[in-house]
């Protein structure tokens, strides 16, 4: 990071791409106060200016719901998409065909991923494209208000709803089942672990599912309710201390051998894993689905990096297709020549 | 064996010029049985005699077991619609055989698998027996292939029978097995085998024969999904996800066929498009759109129930203004109704296709060749309006092989639309919106992820938006939005295929038809004329309508609209257009599933004119 004076004479502070957190900025968030999701938003905002991505690399998507509202609240130089309720992995895997140079940062809600996109979550999982998946997730709907969502824990109590007669839908464990090969947790009231773990996600060649807890302080707050802040705070019971060191930095995290375990992600970066209180390794599948298991049986929060593979080819690397992007091939390379047509026609009987 | 005793009939044959190369073929079999292949063959051998023919397969929506017949018209007149006559039957399923039987006109001929065990009770027919199980063995073949290649024996014995060139029957059968020795060898012996067993052992007894004629040169035997997909793959076509629907999962096969062949690298393997199939139709057209908004030349291919499925995503990116394609191989509806049948019963449905106002710019084949032409053009059309574009053909024209002209190269550079990049607006100074009529065309402007100028992006969204793609929810924006993209509509008329018309001079009545439908409307209209009545024809081949169109509805006083549904949707939709017209504007729709025969326009036209089919003959 450095400064840099602007016209008018002022020093702001840029990254090493040359732009200002404002440059990753979006509009102004017409979401509640204190909801989750624009605490997340700004994680977003800080992971990526502190990585200096710039801007137009990224390509946002989402659904429909409060959750998809906020890619409109940050990055607003990158491209974006917002689909339909739940069809936001089917855009994705057809507009980051068009120039694999772009990742996908895409945005949903548990309504959205866990209710009417289930189909299309768990098919963008197992097709592996690469593009990070955030879950902001708070167990009810916000936008028709305050109605239950497929992750609202089984007995939850809402203002004219009643009691929650149903078993919740746990996410991470879908992704996982799902064969994600990242898969992790985060709580939006620990924005710490929230912009690491965007980090490292951004870092993952594949399919990056993030389900983070992202309260909703309009209808699903109450100290009891699971995905409410206080709840959360109570119980909330971290895998491991995370931190992501950017590629060509050296790492600087002290911990003792035995301590930590550190993943080298593709482009040379790595997330450095510290014990806190228990062991887990989240490159071991069967591990990862046991924590999620004890997680369910223990009733607390867990969060951190739960599983990842970094050895699946993403989607789009299985096409194998050609160093030009494809939406700047020219006419000549995707219309074939005009002599093929006799050929073509000689093929018909 | 001995020579089979033929049968007497009441009254002896004489050949007239009506059984030569002027009857059809019908052939009954059994659902799975390998049956396809023996039936392309006789068609296929025909069209090389240079004989006018066309197939039609009537087949079941099963795998294996269920009656299927396929019928073959040759029609030296070059009249090729599905004929409603059985000539000549070839019977191989006791399950419908005696319907086969009764089928036959008095004076046509019926060949019989002669291990069905039942009796031929007429006496006004020919019937020649085919001892299929035997001449299998006697030709050689393994007994473990024999069932796969027994249809072969009805191929050599109707061949022998009708006098086409076996020759010709060979080339069809190499064509069929891509040159691979083993199968064709194997298809061949039997072929051979039953040739000559019908020539020992069959007299002739009717008078129903072929003869080289010289009306095919310059044509090509293909069907429509695979020129779409090769119309597709000359378009450019870089993206496909879809879902297997009958009777549109060969336009994708297709495509997955010919991409590899056509869109080599010269340097390399890797590809500059890809396929993926999709989990379901809502993923398949999400995915079609992500990528045509991401600029890549993208497509679809469904049918009726897949394009309930997407009606979501076509509102919004009609709403939006995505470019994609999407091919509607139409079958019958509503409901999965018969998956295997034919129909034009998607019209009404795609032109309105979205909640809220929508509307939709569609593309209507009628033939083949046009469906390759469509394929590319389909493209420039969706890139230069920024809209879906939606191709209708049907499962007739999609399934079944028809006589074509070649396909021909595009005749025009790829229109690629309205796309601003990193130099142009470099060149504005990054001063464009999105959604700014810029041109006055209700066209806008628009940059595609990966460009990297720092004012290039924008947020897509299906809610309400201003001309920047900011969310708004001001009335007067929205109606301006709305009433711009009726403007870009109105600007798709210019742009789109006009319709193709041909006139007669003094004629009063038009025919209005579109699609599949061509060969009835033109047999039909060749004997309305022998009768006496003049008509001129208008084939539609896009919606929106061009003046062209309001020119020829205008021009009749009375104007006959046909088509393969119940409702009558094309004359909904003309009359939506012209509503002055509305009572000068005659539906005439059937819907049973088969495809249009000439008898059936005839009919429902002098029925209209108040006049029985006996009063006209």
């Amino acid at each position: 990071m450095a400064d840099q004076t602007t016209s008018t004479g002022a020093r702001i502070q840029v990254n090493l791409v040359g732009l200002s957190k404002s440059d990753y900025r979006g509009n102004p968030s017409t979401l509640c106060q204190g909801c989750g999701h624009n605490s997340i938003s700004s994680q977003i905002i800080a992971a990526l200016y502190e990585m200096d991505v710039i801007p137009e690399d990224i390509v946002k998507f989402s659904g429909i719901g409060c959750s998809s509202k906020s890619p409109t609240y940050f990055l607003n130089r990158s491209f974006g998409f917002n689909g339909l309720h739940g069809r936001m992995p089917s855009i994705a895997t057809g507009a980051l065909f068009a120039d694999y140079t772009l990742k996908g940062l895409g945005v949903s809600g548990d309504g959205d991923t866990a209710s009417i996109g289930m189909g299309q979550f768990k098919h963008v999982v197992r097709r592996n494209l690469r593009m990070v998946y955030i879950v902001e997730n708070n167990g009810v709907y916000g936008l028709t208000k305050g109605q239950f969502s497929a992750t609202a824990e089984k007995g939850l109590s809402l203002k004219s709803q009643g009691n929650n007669p149903y078993m919740p839908v746990d996410i991470a464990w879908e992704a996982l089942v799902g064969n994600a090969t990242f898969v992790a947790r985060s709580f939006a009231g620990d924005p710490k672990q929230v912009k690491e773990l965007i980090k490292a996600a951004l870092s993952h060649e594949g399919i990056a599912v993030l389900d983070i807890i992202s309260p909703c302080v309009t209808f699903n707050n109450q100290d009891t309710a699971m995905h409410s802040y206080q709840w959360g705070r109570e119980h909330e019971v971290a895998l491991h201390e995370l931190s992501y060191v950017p590629p060509a930095e050296d790492i600087v995290v002290e911990y003792e051998q035995g301590e930590a375990i550190e993943v080298t992600m593709h482009d040379g970066s790595a997330v450095i894993l510290k014990k806190v209180s228990r062991e887990h390794d989240p490159t071991d599948r069967a591990a990862a689905m046991a924590v999620l298991e004890e997680a369910n049986r223990c009733e607390c929060l867990l969060t951190g990096l739960i599983y990842i593979d970094t050895t699946k080819p993403s989607l789009i690397e299985q096409y194998h297709l050609v160093d030009t992007p494809l939406n700047r091939l020219s006419e000549d390379r995707i219309r074939p020549k005009p002599e093929t047509i006799k050929m073509v026609n000689d093929l018909m009987f | 064996m001995s020579p089979v005793a033929p049968l007497v009939l009441d009254e002896p044959l004489v050949e007239t010029s009506d059984s030569v190369n002027n009857f059809s073929i019908t052939v009954a079999t059994v659902n799975g049985s390998g049956s396809q292949t023996s039936n392309l063959t006789i068609l296929r051998a025909l069209f090389k005699m240079g004989i006018p023919v066309s197939g039609k397969n009537l087949f079941p929506s099963n795998i294996q077991g269920l009656p299927t017949w396929y019928t073959i018209r040759i029609s030296r007149d070059g009249f090729l619609a599905r004929p409603e006559e059985h000539e000549v039957v070839v019977a191989m399923n006791p399950a419908t055989f005696a319907r086969d039987l009764a089928d036959v006109l008095p004076g046509g001929v019926f060949f019989y698998a002669d291990d069905i065990k039942l009796a031929i009770n007429r006496s006004d027919i020919v019937a020649y027996p085919m001892p299929v199980k035997q001449i299998t063995k006697d030709s050689g073949a393994p007994s473990n292939l024999r069932d796969y290649v027994a249809n072969m024996v009805y191929v050599g014995i109707v061949a022998q029978m009708l006098e086409i060139d076996l020759a010709t029957i060979h080339l069809a059968i190499n064509f069929h097995f891509k040159g691979k020795a083993k199968p064709i060898q194997l298809n061949w012996d039997v072929v051979q085998a039953a040739a000559k067993w019908a020539a020992e052992n069959l007299e002739k007894k009717d008078a129903f024969r072929v003869e080289p004629m010289n009306a095919t040169q310059g044509y090509i035997m293909a069907d429509g999904n695979t020129a779409a997909a090769l119309g597709s793959i000359y378009g450019g076509v870089q993206y496909v996800s879809w879902y297997p629907i009958t009777p549109a999962s060969s336009l994708a096969e297709s495509l997955n066929e010919y991409l590899p062949i056509l869109r080599k690298e010269s340097d390399s393997d890797r590809k500059t498009y890809a396929v993926i199939q999709a989990e379901d139709e809502l993923a398949a057209i999400g995915m079609a759109i992500g990528a045509g908004w991401a600029g890549l030349r993208s497509m679809t291919s469904t049918s009726g129930p897949g394009l309930s499925l997407m009606t979501e995503y076509a509102g919004l990116a009609y709403f939006t203004e995505v470019p994609v394609v999407i091919w509607d191989i139409q079958r019958v509806g509503p409901s999965t109704g018969l998956p295997t049948r034919t129909m034009q019963g998607d019209l009404t449905f795609v032109a309105f296709m979205g909640h809220g106002d929508t509307q939709q710019v569609i593309l209507l084949p009628g033939s083949v060749n046009e469906c390759f032409e469509f394929g590319w053009k389909a493209f420039d059309l969706a890139e230069r309006l920024q809209t879906p574009i939606f191709v209708l053909a049907d499962l007739d024209m999609g399934m079944n092989q028809w006589m074509t002209p070649p396909f021909k190269y595009p005749d025009v550079p790829m229109d690629r639309g309205k796309v601003l990049w990193e130099e142009d607006l470099e060149r504005l100074g990054g001063n464009w919106a999105r959604y700014r009529d810029v041109d006055h065309d209700g066209i806008p402007y628009r940059t595609i992820p990966g460009n990297r100028h720092p004012h290039a992006g924008y947020f897509t969204r299906g809610t309400g938006h201003n001309e920047e793609a900011n969310y708004t929810e001001d009335p007067v924006v929205w109606h301006d939005m709305l009433e711009r993209l009726k403007k870009k509509y109105n600007t798709a008329r210019d742009y789109v295929p006009g319709p193709v018309i041909d006139q007669t001079e003094g004629a009063e009545v038009g025919i209005i038809a579109f699609g599949s439908t061509e060969p009835a409307i033109l047999e039909a209209r060749a004997q309305l004329a022998r009768m006496g009545i003049k008509t001129d024809t208008m084939r539609l081949r896009a919606i929106p309508f061009n003046t062209q169109v309001q020119d020829f509805v205008r021009s009749h006083n009375r104007n006959y609209v046909v088509e393969m549904n119940r409702d009558g949707q094309m004359c909904q939709l003309l009359t939506i257009e012209y509503p002055d017209k509305g009572s000068d504007l005659v539906s005439l729709a059937y819907t049973d599933g088969l495809p249009l025969t000439a008898r059936r326009v005839r009919e429902m036209i002098l029925a209209d004119m108040g006049m029985t089919p006996q009063e006209a003959h």
